[in-house]
């Protein structure tokens, strides 16, 4: 037991040394505290809107409206990709990830034009995202009037 | 408690993600695709308002919401118009997020420099 226990500390110092990125708990731990904050900050923003007696729709648009704002901010200043290396999936899965995916190539790209560089590159991750998302729905909706229609 | 829940909820939906780039080498853009696919399809058959009613902006805050606000629109849509509401739901109901978001994309292009890597 033993050493398979010390074979595996020292596979896992190998494989640390080998991948700049750090093992997979804190990754985790990261992902998941940052992804946290980002929602709750979300859930925030969200109860303010509300005792603004906006509808649930208008509330949620305006959620989006200033979480996408702020992450195209960071985006520009160059923090949130900074941010990116340590919380990874728990700056890239959230709407704020997302927004990161359409502002940075636009920014990064805008100098081969705004028509094939800022504009055909902003949907590189968007695009697909969008594609089979609409997709989804539709087979959604369609299933959704069959069965329960 | 609700901005706990809402912290849990969307911590564990990345940790899911960061689980996924860790042991899969999948790109985040396949993280994303993937993320709007299950998160819509999970609202089609109804679970993931289960998610939402105890996560609030936990569960659409991240890229899931996205699919679940995609699978809501479409459901919605198709129950007040029939067939055709299958085809302008899910674009109806994101509308908002995405015009936003193309819009900011390309302010911040121009008013932003490209960053030396």
């Amino acid at each position: 037991m033993d050493t398979s226990e010390s074979k595996k500390k020292e596979y896992q110092k190998s494989v640390k040394n080998l991948s700049p990125n750090s093992p997979i708990i804190k990754n985790c731990i990261w992902a998941f505290f940052s992804g946290g904050a980002i929602c709750t900050f979300g859930q925030i923003l969200n109860n303010y809107f509300k005792s603004l007696s906006f509808g649930e729709d208008n509330t949620a648009l305006l959620v989006n409206i200033v979480l996408i704002g702020m992450s195209a901010v960071l985006t520009g200043f160059g923090l949130y990709s900074k941010m990116g290396k340590h919380c990874g999936a728990g700056t890239i899965v959230p709407i704020t990830g997302f927004a990161n995916s359409m502002v940075s190539p636009s920014i990064e790209f805008k100098t081969q034009g705004f028509i094939l560089g800022l504009g055909a590159k902003m949907f590189t991750v968007a695009g697909p995202v969008i594609v089979y998302g609409i997709t989804t729905s539709i087979i959604v909706g369609i299933a959704h009037y069959f069965l329960a229609g | 408690m609700e901005y706990l829940k809402a912290f849990i909820t969307g911590g564990i939906i990345c940790i899911i993600g960061q689980i996924l780039i860790d042991k899969t080498k999948l790109t985040s853009a396949r993280i994303l695709v993937l993320f709007v696919v299950a998160g819509c399809i999970l609202g089609g058959l109804g679970i993931y308002e289960y998610i939402y009613n105890f996560g609030g902006s936990g569960a659409t805050v991240p890229l899931t919401g996205f699919g679940y606000l995609l699978s809501k629109g479409v459901i919605e849509e198709v129950d007040k118009i029939g067939f055709l509401g299958a085809f302008t739901g899910g674009l109806k109901a994101s509308a908002g997020g995405i015009s936003i978001a193309v819009l900011f994309s390309l302010l911040a292009a121009i008013i932003f420099k490209p960053k030396e890597k």
